[in-house]
Parts: structure tokens; sequence; C-alpha cells
């Protein structure tokens, strides 16, 4: 039977976060790309909730974005709400989140990809990968079609043998009642892949016609609109905000749970996948934590042009019936409509130590992955993996070096290495306290910190890079200047320092001296500053952290250089620990399981112990001098 | 582990640890002379080691701040023509084990770190100091010492001290994470105030932590005595051989507070040597389940020990029980000890001798007679350099001192940014520090203790 063949340099499975950002970054690096999708209508669909960003993903998106990818941009153009969290805190962990309007999200998005050259957009799903002799030929779908390339990216999302559950009804599609990929799964198998199953949920959908705003709380979008992209006009986006609301569950709705537990499919044993500890169902809830006697609940709006309303922190798979009882016990919902039910979702994806820290499989060349495919959970960490390895399946095509960020240059980094070095239990999401380094990756210099590697990618353009290198200069010379000027302790600063709380000065001290003051900083200072030149306010922003936190971001820089010591002493993949004698017999086990890429990441390894690493040394050491 | 040190500069005893009186401390890496050169005086006024040329030595004497601790002579070698390849001090003195120790943690507060096992060996090798053929050697010696040093950890570590450690690590976890939840969920969880709730809990921390670093000086929180393991089978007379020892010399038997656990082991001077005594279960067949535990323990107790008293009960014949011990003890410097000679005995001292190929003292434990020759025969055994400890228990120590020591840092950090009024975010750093010091004492490292923290104790999320 004859079929239809075509031929591509790269093809990406999935349009979801993930396939996206790989299949923009393989087409404008100039390579032939492809780019799959169940549906056409779901490209960067958001399933679950409806804001990108929050905690430590807001620092994603900004790193994503100075890289050169396509979130940040996409969010700016349709957010309808935006909010800086933590701004009360130190500036590590200050996080950008926005709601989006969920539809223009997916079409911007879509006409993104339509309008990208080199890039095809197509409707179908793919069933098989194609190898030979260990590496990747192309894939076939479910038609019959081949479409041969050098690379292909997965990106299944929870598409693979998906199936969404709530009380006792099964269905067995992916998200939203779109088609789930069946057959994949097989072939990924065949080819000595190893699967996991896991599964993440979703609350309800309601009719904002049936709630009563009038008992809940308004929360509030920020008056000063900051954009996720580097590149978007702060001006160009400060617009009209829509509000969320929040509530609360009560006792009586946990009383509803607990009364209906055994009708749940999590409980009675149905659903077999591996949930998240971090959003669990509000029947988790209340049963790990029986002694909370509320919790909140958000109402986010879906977009602007519907009247569907997402229930922030109910997530449930309980029958159709219990969740109607339990969400008109909530203050608020008294007499709410639901438009969908809340369900889990439960899909296969792949035990992500099978990768390397290009996301590149080791058992398969030219084979790489992306996003919840991976293991993890998220919209924004979906993309970001999808970015890299989009970026690496291009520069192995291109004979480039691989780019592998490390634990010490980005959330990304840290994200990548976690997932590839750690065993992986749950869809993994991305915490502030996962970066040991996160004084130095903060959202606010994301951009000083990746826009060179993004601009050797070849995804940020010169005028951008250029830009970023002015600022990187405008910073350095602030500071300069800060340290040396100083002031006297004459009538005027006294009275500025009285007027701030602050101790009265004996001598004359340097502006930084003061800025270091914790009642103090770099923009109250303008006051008594007289040369102070005119600087945008980013610099001025990393003028004032560089000085005021110049103490912990030393303490951290030193434990970096200690920290790149490990990463550079390199190890072979292809290397069998069993020849090395003195090694614990766990952490040969371990260490040929992993395969690691250096010395730092064996040293992060569950079971392999330091000795185990100085042994390892002089066993390296020996093999060189033999060389 | 090398990354998180603040120091590539390492420090250690580097001769056996003996009453033999002379000894050395080394010093390695690239500040190895400043860290020796800010507590060493040269008897030639004004002498900076600094300046000295390599391969000299000079006579002076090591103060910690105004105290002069001891005589001694400094050898100053540079790299790479060192043992290590690296800036190396040696510091020759001559005061016992005691100014040893005391000379090596004022190494440490200049500046140095306490060496890992085996690392002046591992270094050696990756400076190329050491031949290729040496490698596997140096490969053995680092696993050995540190199977010991991981032994000495879990195994000698007191029990209240390790207790201690993992009380001070739980309430540092539960602050961090819930400092983590609220950051990670801010809409969930609140950090207002919080600072004066951290303080709460910190205050009382920093004041056992330094009651713990303060007994760590006397208390020791691995026993650094020669572990001496009392064996016998049931009612042969080791308890109330126990207790003659102990009772004697009640009043410098050293402990931290609330020890019940202890009762078992206890440190004591015998002559001129410090033993660390271990009772043990009366060894014998049997169902009972506890017996078998306490019998089980008594047995490895066994294995591990650097000498075996071995209780013979000289009123009864030898049986199966004690051809079984006699059979555990075959290559462990033992004395064997024929009790209850106020008895009427059965079993022939010469006898005996011939048969077990160890020394063996006739004893009246419940009359304390013959007590004195085991003192004379025990000193005799050590300064003929028959029995010892391992010198690694010794670095241990201050391994162990110095981690309590930068946990107790760590935690006053917090409190200092508390009354600063810094951000909580910036409070986690140093409780993580105080966490990962603490777990070096119990060797236990941080993994995904936080995470899982945060989850298991905090509801989060959508």
């Amino acid at each position: 039977m004859p079929c239809l063949e075509e031929n591509y340099d790269i093809v990406v499975v999935g349009a979801g976060h993930a396939g996206c950002e790989a299949a923009l970054a393989c087409a404008r690096l100039g390579l032939n790309t492809i780019v799959f999708t169940v549906s056409i209508d779901s490209i960067a669909l958001m399933p679950c909730n409806p804001n990108i960003g929050g905690s430590s993903k807001g620092h994603l998106v900004r790193e994503l974005d100075a890289l050169g990818g396509e979130m940040g941009k996409n969010i700016d153009k349709t957010f309808i709400q935006s909010k800086m969290l933590n701004e009360s805190k130190g500036p590590a962990v200050h996080s950008l989140r926005a709601q989006a309007d969920k539809q223009s999200y997916s079409r911007e998005m879509r006409i993104t990809l339509e309008n990208t050259d080199h890039l095809t957009v197509r409707q179908a799903e793919v069933s098989e990968i194609l190898t030979e002799d260990g590496e990747i030929r192309g894939v076939k779908t479910s038609s019959g079609a081949i479409y041969y390339a050098s690379a292909v990216v997965l990106a299944t999302g929870t598409y693979l043998r998906a199936r969404c559950i709530y009380g006792d009804v099964s269905n067995p599609t992916g998200p939203n009642g779109l088609q789930a990929a069946n057959y994949l799964t097989d072939s990924l198998k065949v080819n000595g892949i190893e699967m996991f199953r896991f599964k993440t949920g979703t609350p309800a959908r309601v009719d904002k016609r049936s709630i009563d705003f009038s008992k809940m709380e308004e929360q509030f979008g920020d008056e000063k609109i900051v954009p996720f992209s580097f590149s978007t006009d702060p001006d160009s986006i400060q617009k009209e905000q829509v509000s969320c609301w929040l509530t609360y569950t009560n006792e009586k709705t946990h009383q509803i749970i607990r009364e209906n537990l055994d009708r749940s499919p999590l409980f009675s044993g149905v659903i077999e996948g591996t949930g998240p500890r971090y959003c669990p169902s509000i029947e988790d809830k209340v049963v790990k934590f029986p002694e909370k006697e509320r919790h909140q609940v958000f109402i986010e709006p879906e977009g602007l042009y519907t009247n569907e309303m997402y229930l922030s922190g109910m997530s449930s798979s309980l029958p159709e019936d219990v969740q109607y009882q339990m969400y008109r016990t909530v203050k608020g919902l008294e007499n709410v409509k639901i438009v969908r039910n809340a369900y889990a979702i439960e899909y296969d994806c792949i035990n992500s130590r099978q990768l390397k820290p290009t996301l590149e499989f080791k058992a398969v060349k030219g084979l790489f992955s992306g996003g919840q495919f991976n293991g993890s959970s998220g919209y924004e960490e979906a993309a970001v993996q999808g970015f890299m390895a989009g970026v690496n399946a291009a520069m192995k095509l291109l004979g480039r070096d691989a780019v592998v960020l490390d634990r010490s240059q980005a959330y990304i980094g840290v994200l990548i290495d976690d997932l590839v070095t750690k065993e992986n239990h749950e869809p993994y999401r991305m915490m502030t306290s996962r970066a040991e380094y996160r004084l130095l990756l903060r959202q606010d210099n994301a951009d000083l910190r990746l826009s060179r590697i993004g601009h050797e990618i070849g995804l940020v353009s010169d005028e951008t890079f250029k830009k970023i290198q002015e600022k990187e200069y405008a910073i350095e010379e602030e500071i300069r200047r800060v340290e040396k000027t100083t002031v006297g302790a004459n009538q005027r600063v006294q009275n500025f320092l009285e007027r701030h709380g602050s101790t009265e000065l004996k001598t004359g001290v340097t502006l930084a001296e003061l800025i270091r003051r914790p009642e103090l900083n770099y923009f109250m200072l303008a006051e008594i500053d007289d040369d102070r030149p005119r600087i945008s306010r980013d610099v001025a922003e990393q003028v004032d952290i560089s000085i005021k936190y110049e103490g912990y971001l030393k303490r951290q820089k030193q434990q970096v250089v200690q920290f790149k010591k490990l990463e550079s002493k390199k190890l072979d993949v292809d290397f069998d620990y069993n020849v090395v004698g003195s090694l614990r017999k766990e952490a040969v086990q371990k260490l040929n399981l992993y395969k690691p890429v250096s010395i730092g990441q064996a040293s992060r390894i569950s079971g392999v112990s330091p000795a185990d690493i100085s042994v390892l040394l002089v066993y390296l050491e020996q093999m060189r001098r033999n060389k | 582990m090398e990354a998180g040190r603040k120091t590539d500069t390492i420090a250690a005893i580097a001769t056996a640890v003996s009453s033999s009186g002379i000894g050395i401390v080394r010093v390695s890496g690239s500040e190895a002379i400043s860290v020796v050169d800010r507590i060493f005086q040269s008897k030639k006024e004004g002498k900076s080691l600094q300046k000295v040329h390599s391969h000299t030595i000079h006579y002076g004497v090591i103060k910690d701040g105004e105290t002069i601790l001891d005589e001694v002579l400094v050898m100053v070698m540079r790299g790479p023509h060192s043992y290590t390849g690296e800036d190396t001090v040696e510091i020759d003195c001559h005061g016992g084990v005691w100014i040893m120790k005391r000379i090596l943690e004022t190494v440490i507060r200049s500046g140095a770190v306490p060496a890992e096992p085996g690392e002046f060996t591992k270094r050696a090798f990756l400076n190329g100091r050491l031949d290729l053929s040496q490698a596997e050697a140096v490969i053995d010696i680092i696993s050995a010492k540190n199977d010991y040093a991981v032994k000495s950890s879990l195994n000698q570590l007191k029990g209240s001290v390790s207790a201690k450690v993992k009380e001070f690590r739980e309430i540092i976890l539960y602050q961090m994470a819930y400092i983590e939840s609220a950051l990670d969920d801010p809409e969930h969880i609140s950090l207002d105030g919080y600072g004066d709730v951290l303080k709460k809990d910190l205050d009382p921390l920093v004041n056992e932590m330094d009651k713990l670093v303060r007994s760590s000086d006397n208390g020791k929180m691995v026993s650094e005595g020669i572990r001496t393991v009392i064996l016998g089978k049931p009612n042969a007379g080791k308890s109330t051989l126990m207790n003659v020892l102990v009772g004697e010399e009640r009043a410098i038997v050293t402990d931290v507070a609330g020890t019940t656990r202890d009762v078992l082991e206890e440190q004591i001077r015998f002559g001129d040597v410090f033993l660390n005594l271990i009772d043990t279960a009366g060894i014998r067949d049997t169902n009972d389940i506890v017996e078998q535990i306490g019998v089980s323990r008594a047995r490895e107790a066994a294995k591990n020990a650097d000498l075996i008293f071995y209780v013979v009960d000289g009123a009864c014949s030898l049986d199966e029980n004690d051809y079984e011990i006699i059979e555990m003890i075959r290559d462990k410097r033992t004395v064997v000890l024929l009790n209850k000679t106020d008895l009427e005995m059965t079993i022939d001292e010469e006898y005996l001798k011939a048969s077990i190929g160890h020394p063996v003292l006739s004893i009246s434990a419940r009359d304390e007679k013959g007590i004195g020759q085991l003192e004379k025969l025990v000193s005799h055994m050590f300064f003929e350099g028959k029995i010892g400890f391992n010198d690694e228990v010794v670095i241990t120590n201050i391994r162990h001192k110095t981690s309590l020591e930068n946990a107790l840092k760590s935690i006053r950090m917090v409190i200092n940014g508390i009354e600063n009024k810094v951000s909580e975010d910036f409070l986690t750093i140093d409780l993580m520090d105080a966490y990962v010091s603490l777990g070096l004492i119990i060797g236990e490292s941080v993994e995904d203790d936080l995470v899982n923290e945060i989850f298991g104790k905090f509801c989060m999320g959508k």
C-alpha cells in the first residue's frame, strides 16, 4: 500500500507549551521543522490553571525569554491581570504571575507558529518512532505516513494513554476530551525506554453568573504592571485588569468530602498513577490535614470572552453529584452551576533518569524530549524543557556544542539537573527552595545572566544583546560611583537620616554604606545624591540589589566557584563503574544507572558518598596518566 | 566533600596518637602558611613564616590567643615540593595527645578545615606526587579510612549526642520548610511577624547547641579511649567488674547530661591510659528475642573493640558458650580474667593460658582482688604498642566539634538577621548551612529533606 513519506530536519511531537517552544527554536535556527498535534485548535492549550508564572515559575519564564523563547512574549500579549508576588520579601523570591485569557493565549501562539519560516504545523497522531541501530530516523503517524528526520523531540504532555476520571466515570481521552495518543508508548517501550504513570487533576469550571461575589474578597492586580518579557515595553501593556476572588471551604465542605471518600477513585484504588504532593486535590487536603478548618479557594476568570471561572484550590475526582454538593457549601457558591466537571487525569511519562542533561535519550541518539512527558508538571516547566530540547536537537544537527545550563546559571539548569539526576516519583514542580544559589538566580537579572547564551545560540538578536550589554555596563558604572561617592555629616544628610529612622553620621560615609542600612535603599538616597546620573529603573534596581545584599551575594558566588570545580571534571557517559575497585556496591549500581556527565553530577546522585567521589577522582587521575 | 567548604586548606594530626609524647600536626593547602603564621610566634623577634625559605625549620611557640600551648618546631615546605604538592606546614610538638589536639583546634580556628579521611594522600596523588603504581593503594587508604570514620561517626557517636543533633535538625528543618512554603505560596501561608516566632524557637536552640559545644571538650562526642569490651557468658561477673573499674574512678567519668542510654558505656582512666569501657550482655544461645538482641550487640561490640576483657567464671567449667567466645576473640587483643577466686575454682589458670593463647589473670571482682595487676598489664600493653586506638577518632572528634561550632555560628547569624529585619528568604540560607553542618556529625546529607518536609507538614497549593 502506498503511503505518504516526507523529509524534515526535525520532528516535534506535540504542540503544547513544550512542543511550541521546541518547534519555534528549531525553525528559527533555520532547520526544516514539522510539529504534530492531535488538534490544531489546541495549540498552546492551558487545560488547567488560567495563569502563567508564580513563585519560581515566573523565574523560568523570564529565563526562557532571555534565551529567546516565546512564552514571556505570548503572555504579555494576552494577560488580563498581573501581580508581582512576595514584593515585601528579598529580591530573589519576587515572582511575577499573570492571569491569561486562555483563548487569546492559545490563538496568539498559533499565529506565531503559523507565521514562522521553516515551520510546518500538522494535525496527526504520531504512533511510532523509527530507529535504526539506536539512532532516530523519524516518526510514523496512525495513518501510516512516514516523516523522516535527523532529530525528534517528544513533547506529548499528558496525552499518552491518557484517562480522565471522576467518580466511577473514566474516559479514555486527554484533557478537555481531546483525543489521547494510545500507541506511542508501546513503540517507546520496544526501544527500551522505561515508562512511568503519573496523574494530576483539575478543579471544576463554573458559570460566573451563578456566583455571589459579594460574599468574597476581591483580588486586584498590581497598579503598575511589569511585563514578563525583557523586550516588552512596560508602557505598552498598562491596561485595565480583571479581578480574581477569594473564598474558603468550611467544616461542611469537609464533612461532605469525608462522607464520600469511598466514592473517590483516588481512595478506592481506581487511579494507579502517582500524583503531585504540591497540588493536592481537595479530598487529599482534607484527609492529610484534618486539623485545618478551612482551605482557600481562588475564583479566577478563564478569559475575557467567557463566563467560565476556575476554582483554584478545589481540584477533585469525586463523582459529579458530590462535586455539586461540595462546591455549593462554599460561601458565594451556594447556587453555583458547573460548566465542566473537575477530574483527575492519568498519563504515561518517562523515567527522566534516561535522559542526558541535553534532554537527549541516552539509549536513542537524536531522540530528545521535554515537558510533562519527562515527568514534570506545569506550563512553565514544560516550556523551558521544550526549548532546551529543541535547541539541543538543533545544535546536534548543526554540529555545534550542546547547550547545558548548570545549577548556578539558571532555574532551568536546576530543573533539568534534578530531572536527570534525582529519583523522580511524582510530577516535578519548580520551587525556589530547590535552587541553592537562588540569590544569584533572580527573575530581575535573568537577562543579564542568560542573554549572552541566547545570543550565542542565535535566538537573541544582535540589537537586543547590545542593549543588555549596555545595561550591564551602566550597572557597573553606577555601582562604582556609589561605592566611591561620600556624603558628609552635614545638616541636610542628618535631617534625611533622622526622617527615615536611621542613625546620624559621625563622619562622612559612602553612598554604598548608606544603601546597606536596612532602613534605606538606593532609590531613597536620590534626595541627598546630587550627582546621580539619569539611569533607567531596572538599572537602578540592579545597583540597589548588588550593594544592599553584597555580603550574601558574595557568599553564594564563592560557593559557585567550588561547585564549578566539580562540574568541570567530566566523566565518560559510556563508562562501566564495575571496573573501579573500592567503590561501594550501591555507588557502582547508581553510577551505572545514571551515567553522570561530571563528578559534580555524580556527587548529587543519592547513594554516592563523598568517599566514593574521592575514589573516583583518584581513579580518573590514574586513567589520565595512563593515557 | 570539597564543595561547600570555605577553604582548601586542611589540617590533621599526622602521627599516630599515642602517649609517646612527640607528634606532628600537618597543614596543607593554599593558605597553610598564613594559617600557621597567625598562631606561631618565633623565638626570633618579628619573624614571619610567610617570608621564610622553603624547607626550613623554625623554633618558637604556638599560641591560642595569649596562651602558649607548646614549644614547637615548624617546618615550612612550599608546593609543589611537599608530600601533597601544596604549601605545607608541619608543626612538631611534644606535649602529648591533649596538647596536639589543642594545637590542631587552634589551627582550625585560624582558618583551616579538618582533613577528610585519607585526604592528604588523595591530594598527594592528584597533584602528581605519588606514583601511578600507588593509585590502588591510595584508593584503599581512602576507603579504609573512610569506612572507619563512618563507623566511628555512627557507632561511636554517643547516643545522647546524636539524639541532640537530630533534635536540632528537626527544629531547623521545620522552620525552613515553613518559610519556604510561605515563599512558594504566599497567598496561602503568611510570614507576617514570623521573625519573632522564629527567634523564640532559635534562642533556646542556641543555648542547647552552646552547651553541647562546651561539653564536647570534656565529654567528647566520640569516645576517644581504647575501646574495651567486657565479654563473657551470663553471670561470669562482667557487671561486677564494670562497677569495680568504674567505681574507683567515678569522679573522672565524664559525660553529657541526660545520658541514660550510655549506661553500658563509660570512659575511665585506668592507671596511665584511658579506657572506653563497654559492658555487654552475657553471650549464650537463647530463644528469648530481647536477649538475642543483647547478644548480637555484644558480638558487634567485640568486633569493633581495641581490647577485650574476657571474664571467665572460674567456679564452673568451660561450656559451649565459652568456646564460642574463645572462637570470637581468637584474633583480638584480649586479657582473660579468671574470676571468682573468692570461690572454689574448678578451672586451672595454667590450663587456660595454654589453651587460649592470651594472657590470663586470676581475679576476684567481688573482693576487688587482682585489679592492680590488670592495670599494670594494660599499661604495659599500651606502652609496648600492643594496643592502641585508631587515630581517626581524634580527627573525627575535631571534625564534629567544628561542624557543631559552624552550625552554631549559622544560627547566630539567623538571629542577627532577624534583629536586623532581614527578609525571611535570607534567613533560610543560614538555616540551611546549620542543617548541613549538623548533618555532617551524624552522617546525613540533605537530599530532598526540605521538599519532603514542605509537602509533609504544610498544605500547599491550588
